[in-house]
């Protein structure tokens, strides 16, 4: 009928054509730029001591309950429901070295990609949010997050996702995030993004005989608001920081995704050419009958 | 069990200063517990002690403040200084010898020859070696020679506190006169270092006592410590450890935290990397006489690495977490699943699978009887 081999192919190579230039536009927009008032956290690994005095303030500060699992009355193995803030250690023979785990907050984060209700959102300051109101439940968040830190209540009949948001309920009042407050070392500070950014190549470049030549987030992931810094002997990878190149998180899924929808050609094409099938199988049905 | 009265004991001040058996022993298994060794040792070292079994000591001092003597004489209870005393015979020492010039240096000389391989050297202060050691002389020797001569005729040499043991405040940047402890001007002796600023008096008393009576010393660590009293960091028994624990500190001087008797590590508390015995053993017999009981962080006064060397109020690291396994691994194990768990899904499944086959192969039984209708 109307569509013929010429239209067929045309629809067919339009397709071919996006998919194509898809990954072209990925390398052009590699690092995102920090927004302007973006706060974050530096945590040197070379200067915590272990104490969890962040732990216990997380808690506080964010009405979480306890977790117990031994016979210590507060002992979180992982991030959970009730743990947005952890330390744990990294030991291998006489090395050892703690290491902080919460919400990274990420220039380009993951979890905001794949929230398809919008309930995570980059607010103000940089700080990667959550809001119950649209959430569905379906704990995409934690799928695409590279740091495993969106984290569901399971033990509870309506559960939330529960993840740090760099404590901006205080931040909102003029403070500063608990952890960052009550470290007895400053092992973890707060401050602006671009301020701690320098802060920390300031350190490595000061000692590079201490330091690990590199700092997490800079660009690890397109960056992130949250940044690293770990002992010469200790890799990144050894604290169960994933190495993920400098490209966004969620960059590859929205160049397929955005590339396949942009300007509805892929679609209309698949139509077109599911239609041309359709009709072409009708009229040979109809011959035989 | 031998049973004597305080009259017996071979000092008087004992029955006058209102110090009875009891208190004498107690003292002597003090000083037992300092050097590691159980409450029996003490019970001999009073029973040798009431003999007149006492060891010989000579006391030389050199580059200090004679803290480590005043606080072994300072205590709460004057009688227990003179029972320390009186557990040993101090045959020299320059703060309480009552003969001056010659004549002391003469009791040193006979105290030294009287008991020649026997005697206990206690040697306080910093020996300065720089410049031939002449920054430190007594009646006309140097501090080096004077410890040289009377360290090879010692049966055993302890040197009491930070400035004998390493070097200490005199040894501190920039060392004009090249200070260093015992253990530099005798190499191949043993030294037993006692360092603390002061040292705690029981950690020598013990030390003294085990030498005469057992005539051993205590096991040392690598730094000539005795490990009885040197094993453990301060951290590990401080009575402020739940704050640290529970991430309490205080912040400055004065304020709530440190009112409620909270950790003391943010302003400077030296404690976690100090090897010594305080927080179990205070001072002047005083309960709770310390740095960290009144509420001064710890100055790492028994560590070289940290007295007179690292900013009073910085943080130190911490490199050896206590208790260590309380942390989670930076990759948590999961659950894993259980053989039986395994063996029921895997019958189960099969079932199902069975199931279906058969089924499957029912129905492909009955639809050719219908097509053959």
């Amino acid at each position: 009928m109307a569509v013929d081999r010429r239209a067929l192919l045309k629809g067919l190579t339009a397709a071919a054509a996006v998919t194509a230039a898809a990954p072209s536009q990925a390398v052009a927009s590699r690092r995102r730029e920090a927004p302007p008032d973006a706060v974050g956290m530096l945590y040197d690994a070379t200067l915590c001591i272990g104490c969890k005095a962040c732990v216990a303030a997380c808690r506080q500060a964010n009405n979480l309950e306890y977790e117990t699992h031994s016979s210590l009355w507060d002992d979180p193995v992982d991030l959970s429901g009730r743990t947005k803030n952890i330390i744990k250690l990294y030991r291998e023979g006489e090395q050892i070295s703690y290491m902080k785990q919460q919400c990274m907050h990420c220039l380009d984060p993951g979890c905001v990609g794949a929230c398809m209700m919008g309930s995570f959102q980059k607010r103000e300051y940089g700080i990667v949010t959550w809001k119950g109101d649209r959430c569905i439940g379906c704990r995409y968040c934690a799928v695409a997050c590279p740091y495993n830190i969106p984290k569901f209540e399971w033990d509870k009949a309506f559960p939330l996702v529960v993840k740090c948001e760099l404590c901006n309920h205080r931040i909102a009042e003029g403070g500063i995030p608990a952890c960052c407050e009550v470290c007895p070392r400053h092992a973890v500070i707060y401050g602006s993004y671009n301020e701690l950014l320098a802060q920390a190549r300031q350190r490595v470049a000061a000692q590079p005989e201490r330091y690990y030549p590199k700092v997490f987030g800079e660009d690890d992931g397109g960056g992130t608001q949250v940044l690293y810094l770990t002992a010469r002997a200790v890799p990144f990878e050894k604290l169960g920081l994933p190495e993920l190149g400098e490209e966004p998180v969620p960059e590859l899924v929205r160049t397929v995704q955005h590339g396949i929808y942009k300007g509805f050609i892929a679609p209309v094409a698949l139509y077109v050419t599911l239609g041309a099938v359709m009709l072409r199988n009708r009229r040979k049905g109809g011959g035989h009958e | 069990m031998q049973r004597f009265e305080p009259r017996e004991l071979p000092f008087s001040s004992c029955a006058s200063g209102g110090v009875d058996r009891r208190d004498f022993v107690k003292i002597c298994c003090m000083a037992a517990a300092a050097v590691g060794l159980p409450p029996a040792a003490g019970l001999k070292m009073a029973e040798a002690a009431a003999k007149g079994l006492k060891p010989s000591v000579i006391w030389l001092h050199f580059q200090e403040c004679t803290g480590c003597t005043e606080s072994l004489l300072r205590t709460s209870h004057p009688t227990v200084a003179e029972l320390i005393l009186d557990l040993i015979s101090l045959d020299y020492s320059e703060t309480l010898l009552a003969a001056a010039g010659k004549q002391a240096e003469e009791a040193m000389h006979a105290a030294m020859h009287a008991h020649e391989g026997k005697f206990v050297c206690v040697a306080e202060g910093a020996i300065p070696l720089k410049d031939n050691g002449i920054y430190c002389k007594i009646g006309g020797r140097t501090a080096k020679e004077i410890m040289e001569e009377v360290g090879s005729k010692a049966g055993a040499i302890i040197a009491i506190g930070s400035c004998a043991s390493w070097g200490g405040i005199p040894s501190a940047d920039p060392n004009p006169t090249g200070a260093a402890g015992v253990a530099a001007v005798l190499p191949g002796k043993t030294v037993v270092t006692i360092p603390g600023c002061p040292a705690n008096p029981y950690n020598l008393l013990g030390t003294v006592l085990q030498y005469a009576i057992f005539g051993t010393l205590p096991a040392l660590d690598s730094k000539g410590r005795p490990l009885s009293s040197y094993a453990r960091v301060i951290h590990e028994d401080c009575p402020r450890r739940p704050h640290f624990d529970a991430g309490r500190f205080v912040k400055q001087f004065g304020d709530e935290g440190h009112r409620l008797g909270w950790c003391l590590y943010q302003i400077g508390c030296k404690g976690p990397a100090t090897h010594a015995n305080c927080s179990l053993q205070h001072f002047g017999e005083v309960p709770g006489a310390w740095p960290i009981g009144i509420g001064h962080p710890c100055f790492g006064c028994t560590e070289q690495a940290l007295a007179f060397r690292a900013p009073l109020h910085a943080t130190v690291s911490i490199d050896r977490p206590t208790p260590p396994d309380t942390y989670p691994p930076i990759h948590p194990e999961r659950g894993g699943v259980s053989a039986v768990a395994t063996g029921v899904a895997g019958l189960v499944g099969g079932a199902l699978i069975g199931a279906g086959l058969m089924a499957s192969k029912k129905l492909g039984e009955g639809q050719p009887a219908q097509k053959e209708e």
